[in-house]
């Protein structure tokens, strides 16, 4: 049996991608999220994998693309305005078809802005920087267990797609402690040598590119790409109910603040209101299906985030054309984090709305 | 009793295609890398970075895996590939426009880290590829479609000496200079081509060469010419040598 | 005597073996090939050294084999 340790996110992200078998880390220093990579510098080399500071993101992010093209489990970290360096790479690496992980822990922005939490970064992972059609397969933690557990989920995730695949934290979750286990690594190791490169012995060479010369060829391999993010919704949809049957308010959530939202939402219902949270783990894609099942038997969703809305475009786009009811927003743009009173006034709020029916019923 | 004294070497596809342009000293490149690599019998055991430019389609002509980096990174790429696999041989193929404009970190910090690669660099003094724009090697006078006057130091600085700058780097094991404008400048070229190589081998550090070679239809002159511009001009003002070499004095 | 092997419709008429072969057996062709280029043609009237300078300097790799 694994102990219980107290564990900041940073240090439990690092942990498990050691736990999952990383053999190759690369990253430049960016606050809230240098912990990962100062553990890293040290575990790795003990290991004989592979660590490199690398002089940039852009570098980083390209090491990636590298190591992951040889078929090795791979990951970098990185924050916010760095993680925008990295665009570039991760559309390369998505229309390569490369399995690698990257940890995004979200920092207040835009431009440098500052270190506070911030979900300011849900379209920056989910609807991406880089060029052309391509996703990033999203997981959001809210705990630091979510953090370990969601680390092996990335890996395996990445492996058994061939996806680039985003650990989305933020400054909350990283430099928050907490007790948690680190676990053994639960999933079953994918086979890469089908496709990887490790020299053409007794084979033809291979070649790993996004150029596609035909027309017809490259427009079939984008298809096939995007095949798979279908699969993945499919099979790795993973998502928090509570509370959420003969709930009236659905809460949406994700992060660290879902869990402060909870606090909230099981207030409430001690109070008698029925309300519920709905708290997607899986990004990209997104559950729009499970979101539009939750919305059918409710009267009004409140979406929270961090930021001014981006995640509410997401839920609205759910429930668009399926459910008319209304979704409202409540968030602020990075900083400052929300108290569960706080939560818990605006659910107030909207349910006393329900209940005075100010709602109609296409007000969408 | 005949023998055969030349054939296409192993590293080279049977189906191969040269996608280069008429009398371009790039497909020399491709295969004297690729005789270097079948005389150090590491075919097998290699993994090519194919870069952003004319030199994007590595895996039409070079028989050995090949991973495709983003324009100017091919340095990182091969950085994450060899850390990963060390017993691997790694290599790039870039032009100077990819290596010393747009990599040049990229460059030079994999070189400070001493990254066991090897590095070739075709400079050619202009964006081939896009249709012969000004680059980062163009130089002083020299016309292209964005100096339609010719370069000027005033407006756009200077031309960047590749080889200069990178021997100066701690990492790097061996830096040459050459060309491939005569049949003894294609021998030479290659032993330095294997020399860069031998560098990452014996654990030496980074091997670089920097191939000074022709772009006929950019510089709108015969593939005759265009040599002609490589012995003249060029070469007086990036001179051909070996300018580091820890792997004939580790020997 | 040496004799080379060269696949016309690789050759893309540059003439750099044309130009660097000593004893001057490859030629201009008088037939487009494939590619649409007059490619270069070996003479075999011309005394071939065998020395593959030609292949070496083929930017193409259009000579595809050398004997001696």
């Amino acid at each position: 049996m694994r102990k219980k340790e107290l564990l900041k996110g940073n240090y439990a992200i690092a942990k498990a991608a050691v736990e999952a078998g990383c053999q190759s880390y690369f990253a430049y220093p960016i606050t809230p999220q240098s912990e990962i990579g100062e553990y890293l510098s040290s575990e790795m080399p003990k290991l004989g994998r592979a660590y490199v500071s690398a002089e940039s993101e852009v570098a980083a992010i390209s090491m990636l693309l590298g190591a992951g093209s040889t078929g090795v489990k791979a990951m970098t970290s990185s924050s916010s305005c760095a993680v925008a360096l990295m665009q570039e790479g991760l559309s390369f690496i998505a229309g390569d078809e490369i399995p690698c992980v990257l940890v995004s822990v979200m920092r207040a922005g835009p431009g440098l802005g500052y270190i506070y939490p911030s979900q300011g970064d849900y379209f920056q992972t989910t609807k991406g920087g880089g060029n052309g059609d391509y996703k990033i397969i999203t997981f959001a933690p809210s705990s630091v267990q979510e953090c370990i557990d969601l680390t092996y989920k990335c890996f395996y995730v990445s492996q058994k797609y061939r996806t680039p695949v985003c650990l989305l934290a933020d400054g909350m979750l990283g430099q928050m402690m907490e007790p948690a286990v680190i676990g053994e690594y639960p999933y079953e190791e994918i086979d890469q040598s089908g496709w990887a490169l490790d020299g053409a012995k007794n084979r033809e060479a291979r070649h790993i590119a996004s150029i596609e010369r035909e027309q017809e060829t490259l427009r079939q391999r984008v298809e096939k790409i995007f095949e798979k993010y279908n699969k993945i919704l499919e099979n790795e949809n993973i998502f928090e109910k509570y509370e959420t049957e003969g709930a009236k308010l659905i809460i949406t959530a994700f992060g660290s603040i879902a869990r402060i939202a909870k606090a909230a939402v099981k207030l409430a219902r001690k109070n008698g209101l029925k309300v519920g949270l709905f708290r997607p783990i899986l990004l990209n894609p997104f559950p729009e299906e499970t979101v539009a099942e939750i919305a059918e038997k409710a009267e009004v969703i409140l979406d929270i985030e961090l930021n001014c809305g981006q995640m509410l475009q997401d839920i609205k786009a759910s429930i668009a054309g399926k459910v008319k009811i209304p979704v409202k927003f409540y968030g602020r743009p990075a900083g400052v984090m929300m108290t569960v009173e706080e939560i818990y006034k605006q659910i107030e709020n909207c349910y006393r709305e329900i209940t005075e029916k100010k709602y109609g019923t296409a007000c969408i | 009793m005949e023998q055969l004294v030349y054939k296409k070497p192993d590293s080279i596809r049977d189906d191969f295609k040269i996608t280069f342009c008429p009398g371009c000293d790039h497909g020399v490149a491709v295969r004297l890398v690729a005789e270097v690599l079948d005389e150090l019998g590491v075919r097998e055991n290699t993994i090519g970075i194919a870069s952003v430019g004319c030199s994007v389609f590595s895996y039409d002509f070079f028989n050995v895996d090949i991973v495709e980096a983003q324009h100017g990174r091919s340095m990182a790429v091969a950085t994450g590939v060899k850390r990963s696999k060390p017993d691997k041989i790694v290599f790039t193929y870039q032009g100077d426009g990819d290596l010393a404009s747009i990599g040049i970190a990229e460059t030079i910090h994999a070189m400070t880290r001493g990254e066991k690669v090897t590095a070739i660099c075709i400079n050619n003094t202009t964006y081939g590829m896009t249709g012969g724009q000004a680059g980062p090697t163009t130089l002083l006078g020299q016309v292209t479609t964005t100096t339609t006057q010719g370069r000027r130091a005033d407006i756009n600085g200077y031309p960047i000496k590749i080889s200069e700058l990178l021997k100066e780097i701690e990492g790097t094991a061996y830096v040459a200079r050459v060309t491939l404008d005569s049949p003894q400048a294609v021998v030479n070229a290659k032993k330095c081509i294997k020399k860069a190589f031998e560098a990452q081998i014996k654990g030496l550090g980074t091997g670089f060469v920097e191939i000074l070679a022709t772009c006929p239809t950019n510089w709108k002159m015969t593939p005759q010419q265009a040599h002609e511009r490589v012995r003249g001009e060029m070469s007086d003002v990036f001179k051909p040598g070996i300018y580091k070499d820890k792997v004939s004095e580790a020997k | 005597m040496g004799r080379i092997v060269l696949n016309r419709d690789r050759c893309k008429a540059c003439y750099i073996c044309v130009d660097s072969c000593p004893n001057k057996v490859l030629e201009a062709d008088e037939k487009v090939n494939a590619l649409g280029y007059y490619p270069a043609k070996f003479n075999a009237d011309k005394k071939c050294a065998g020395c593959a300078i030609c292949a070496r300097v083929c930017p193409d790799m259009a000579i595809e084999k050398v004997y001696r």
